[in-house]
C-alpha cells in the first residue's frame, strides 16, 4: 500500500514514517502543510494520507479541511487524521461527508505500533478508525434516552464498535469471548432499534447515524 | 549650619519665585474683572425694568454676552493656570465635536459651561479682590521698607507729610520689611487658592474625574485580560509544537523498539515496556493540563465544541447543553470555558458525584453558565484552591464583571451559576 504523510513536526513525521515502513507501507511523499499535501495526493494518488490536524499557516483545523477536499476529489485515497486532541466537531465534519476510508486518532496512538498499523490498514482498505475518545465525545453530544438504557458493558462495546473494530477485535480488547460480544451487539441493536447489519463499516454507519453525525 | 546657607534660607528662598508669581497674580486681575461690567449692566437693566417694564429687549444681552465671553476667558485662565502651576488644567468632557448649532446648544446645557460662568462671574471678582489686596501689600511693603530713600529723594513740595529722619521712619521701615517677608507667603497662599478655584470650576468635576478614571481602568483591565488570554494561547501553542510532539515522538520510538527488537533479554524488554507506558501516561497528563489553558478548538469552533471535549474526558457522565445564537467575545468565551472546565474538575475531585449537568445559554446580554452535580455538597467558597478552587473561579468571573454564585448545601446537590455580561 502507498501512503503520504503531512505533519509539520519533523520529529513526529520521522517516527510515523518509521512505523508505517515497518508495517510494510510504501511512503511516496512527506510534507509539512496542507498545500503540499494536496499537491502530493494529486501527484501520487496514494491509498492513504496520514494527516496532522494542526498545520501551518493557521495551526487550527487545516488538516481537517484538507481531508474533506481529499475525500471529495480523490475518493480512492483514504484519510487518517492525527491530532494531539481529538475534537468531536472535526470528527462530525469528517464523517458527515463519508464514513468509509476515514480515521481520526490521537497522536499518541502511533506509539502503540501494531494497533496503529492495523488502524491505518483498516482505513486504507475503506474502513473506519475512530479514537475511543472521539466516540466518547460523540456520545456526550447525544443525550438520547435509548443510550441511557444501555448497560455500561454494552456502552463499551458500542464505543469500540463505533471505533471500527471487528467482533474479534472487541472481544480481544474487553477480554471476553466472541459469542459474548455478538450477544452484546444484538442487545444494543435491539435497544437502539437498529436493523442488524453484517459488514463492519455498515455497523459503524448505523452507530454514527444514530449519534446524529452521519447524514448519509 | 553655615551662616550663608542660613541667610539663603531666610532671605533668598521666599523670594525665589515671588516676582514671577506676583506678576501672574496681577495678570489675573483683568481676566477676573472682565465680567463685572456685564454684571453691572445686567443690574442696571433690571433696575430699569423695575422702573419701566417696557425695556425687556435689552435684558438678555448681558447674559448672552457673558456666555460668548466665557470660553475666551476660560482659555485665558487656562494659560495663566499653566504658568502658575506648571501643568495643564485637565479639561472637562466636551459634548461632541463640531461647531454647528446643535452642539452649541448642547454645550449650553452642560454643567461644565455653567461652572465656568460661575467662575468668571462670582469666583473671579472675589479673587480679584484678594489679588488687589496682595498687590497692595506688596506695594505698601516696598514703599515702607524704602521710606528713607523716599525721604531723601522726594522734593519737599511732593510730600504728603514731612516726616524728616525721625524714629517713626524706623518703625515704618521695620513694618515694611515685615510685610516684605509676609508678601511671598500671602502670594503663595493666593496662588494655591487660585489654582484650587480653577481646578474646581474650570477643570472636570469630581464625578467626571471618577467617570474618566473608571473608563481608564476598565480599558486597562480589558487590556490586561486580553494579554493574559493571548499569553495562555501562546503557551498552549508552544507546548503543542514543542514538548508534546517530543513526548509523542519518544513514545513512538519506544513503541518501535518494543516491536522490532524481538531478541532482547527479558530485563531490557521490561525496562522498555515500562518506559513506553510512562511516556504514554506523561502525554495524557500533559494533554489534560495544556487543554485547560486554552484549547485551539475553542477559538476555532467555539464553546460548544470545546466543552464536549472536557465532558468526554471525565470519569462520570456529563450532559452538556450549549445554546448560543452567536458567539460571545473571545474573552468571555475563555472565561466561560475556564469556569466549566475547573468546576467539572472540582466535581470529580471532591463531590463524589455520579453525574453532572452543564448548560450554557444566552439571555439578552448575559451569558448564563450553570454547572450542577448530584454530589455530596458542602462546597466551600473560602477553601484554598490556589487560584483553581471556587475562590479562583469567582475571581476569574469578577475580572469580566460577571457574577458568581455557588449553592452547595450539605448532602448536595451543588449548583454553580455564573452570569457573564456580553455586549450585544
Amino acid at each position: 500500500m502507498r501512503a503520504v504523510i503531512a505533519e509539520d513536526s519533523l520529529l513526529l513525521r520521522i517516527g510515523v514514517v518509521k512505523v508505517l515502513e515497518a508495517a510494510g507501507f510504501e511512503m511516496c511523499a512527506q510534507v509539512a502543510d496542507a498545500e503540499g499535501l494536496l499537491a502530493a495526493v494529486e501527484e501520487h494518488r496514494p491509498d492513504i494520507a496520514v494527516v496532522d490536524v494542526r498545520m501551518p499557516p493557521g495551526f487550527t483545523d487545516e488538516g481537517v479541511r484538507a481531508a474533506l477536499v481529499i475525500r471529495r476529489q480523490y475518493p480512492r485515497t483514504a484519510v487518517l487524521l492525527l491530532s494531539q486532541y481529538v475534537e468531536e466537531r472535526y470528527a462530525a465534519d469528517l464523517l458527515a461527508t463519508n464514513t468509509s476510508g476515514v480515521g481520526y486518532l490521537l497522536k499518541q496512538r502511533v506509539a502503540d505500533v501494531e494497533e496503529f498499523a492495523e488502524a491505518v490498514r483498516r482505513v486504507a482498505a475503506g474502513g473506519t478508525a475512530l479514537d475511543p475518545q472521539v466516540v466518547a465525545q460523540l456520545l456526550v453530544r447525544r443525550h438520547s434516552d435509548p443510550l441511557d438504557r444501555l448497560t455500561p458493558r454494552e456502552r463499551e462495546v458500542l464505543e469500540l464498535m463505533a471505533g471500527g473494530r471487528s467482533n474479534s477485535g472487541i472481544a480481544a480488547e474487553l477480554v471476553v469471548s466472541e459469542s459474548a460480544v455478538a450477544k452484546h451487539i444484538n442487545s444494543i441493536f435491539t435497544k437502539l432499534d437498529l436493523p442488524k447489519a453484517d459488514a463492519d463499516h455498515r455497523r459503524v454507519l448505523a452507530v454514527l447515524r444514530f449519534l446524529g453525525v452521519a447524514t448519509a | 549650619m553655615q551662616l550663608t546657607t542660613w541667610l539663603q534660607l531666610v532671605l533668598g528662598r521666599p523670594f525665589r519665585r515671588a516676582g514671577h508669581r506676583t506678576a501672574l497674580v496681577a495678570a489675573g486681575l483683568p481676566l477676573h474683572l472682565a465680567v463685572v461690567p456685564l454684571w453691572l449692566w445686567l443690574l442696571g437693566t433690571m433696575a430699569a425694568l423695575v422702573r419701566a417694564p417696557g425695556a425687556v429687549a435689552v435684558t438678555p444681552l448681558p447674559v448672552l454676552l457673558t456666555l460668548v465671553v466665557t470660553p475666551l476667558l476660560t482659555v485665558g485662565q487656562r494659560r495663566r493656570y499653566r504658568a502658575l502651576v506648571g501643568k495643564d488644567l485637565p479639561r472637562p468632557a466636551v459634548p461632541g465635536p463640531g461647531r454647528n448649532w446643535t452642539s452649541a446648544v448642547r454645550r449650553l446645557t452642560t454643567r461644565a459651561l455653567w461652572r465656568q460662568v460661575c467662575y468668571h462671574a462670582v469666583a473671579g471678582p472675589l479673587l480679584a479682590v484678594l489679588d488687589l489686596a496682595v498687590l497692595a501689600v506688596w506695594a505698601a511693603a516696598l514703599v515702607a521698607a524704602s521710606i528713607y530713600v523716599w525721604i531723601w529723594a522726594l522734593p519737599p513740595q511732593w510730600r504728603v507729610t514731612d516726616l524728616g529722619y525721625t524714629t517713626q521712619a524706623v518703625y515704618i521701615t521695620a513694618g515694611g520689611l515685615a510685610l516684605l517677608f509676609l508678601g511671598p507667603r500671602l502670594t503663595g497662599a493666593l496662588v494655591r487658592l487660585e489654582a484650587r478655584a480653577a481646578e474646581v470650576l474650570l477643570g472636570p468635576s469630581r464625578t467626571e474625574k471618577l467617570a474618566r478614571r473608571v473608563a481608564d481602568l476598565a480599558e486597562s483591565r480589558a487590556g490586561v485580560l486580553d494579554a493574559a488570554d493571548a499569553e495562555r494561547r501562546r503557551i498552549e501553542r508552544d507546548l503543542h509544537d514543542g514538548v508534546q510532539q517530543r513526548l509523542v515522538s519518544l513514545a513512538v520510538n519506544l513503541g518501535l523498539a518494543r516491536s522490532t527488537l524481538g531478541d532482547l533479554p527479558e530485563d531490557a524488554r521490561k525496562v522498555i515496556d515500562e518506559a513506553h507506558r510512562e511516556a504514554k501516561e506523561a502525554i495524557a497528563e500533559l494533554n489534560n493540563l495544556v487543554r485547560g489553558l486554552h484549547p485551539a478548538v475553542l477559538e476555532d469552533r467555539g464553546l460548544d465544541a470545546a466543552l464536549s471535549g472536557v465532558a468526554a474526558r471525565l470519569p462520570i457522565p456529563v450532559r452538556v447543553a450549549v445554546d448560543l445564537p452567536q458567539r460571545p467575545s473571545p474573552t468571555v468565551e475563555a472565561v466561560a470555558y475556564f469556569v466549566v472546565s475547573e468546576a467539572l474538575t472540582n466535581v470529580v475531585k471532591h463531590a463524589q458525584a455520579t453525574q453532572a449537568d452543564v448548560t450554557v445559554e444566552r439571555i439578552g446580554e448575559t451569558l448564563l453558565v450553570v454547572v450542577a452535580d448530584d454530589g455530596a455538597g458542602g462546597a466551600d467558597l473560602a477553601a484554598a484552591g490556589g487560584g483553581t478552587g471556587l475562590a479562583g473561579l469567582a475571581k476569574r468571573v469578577a475580572s469580566v464583571d460577571g457574577t458568581f454564585s455557588c449553592r452547595s448545601p450539605a448532602g448536595g446537590p451543588t449548583v454553580i451559576t455564573v452570569e457573564l455580561p456580553c455586549a450585544p
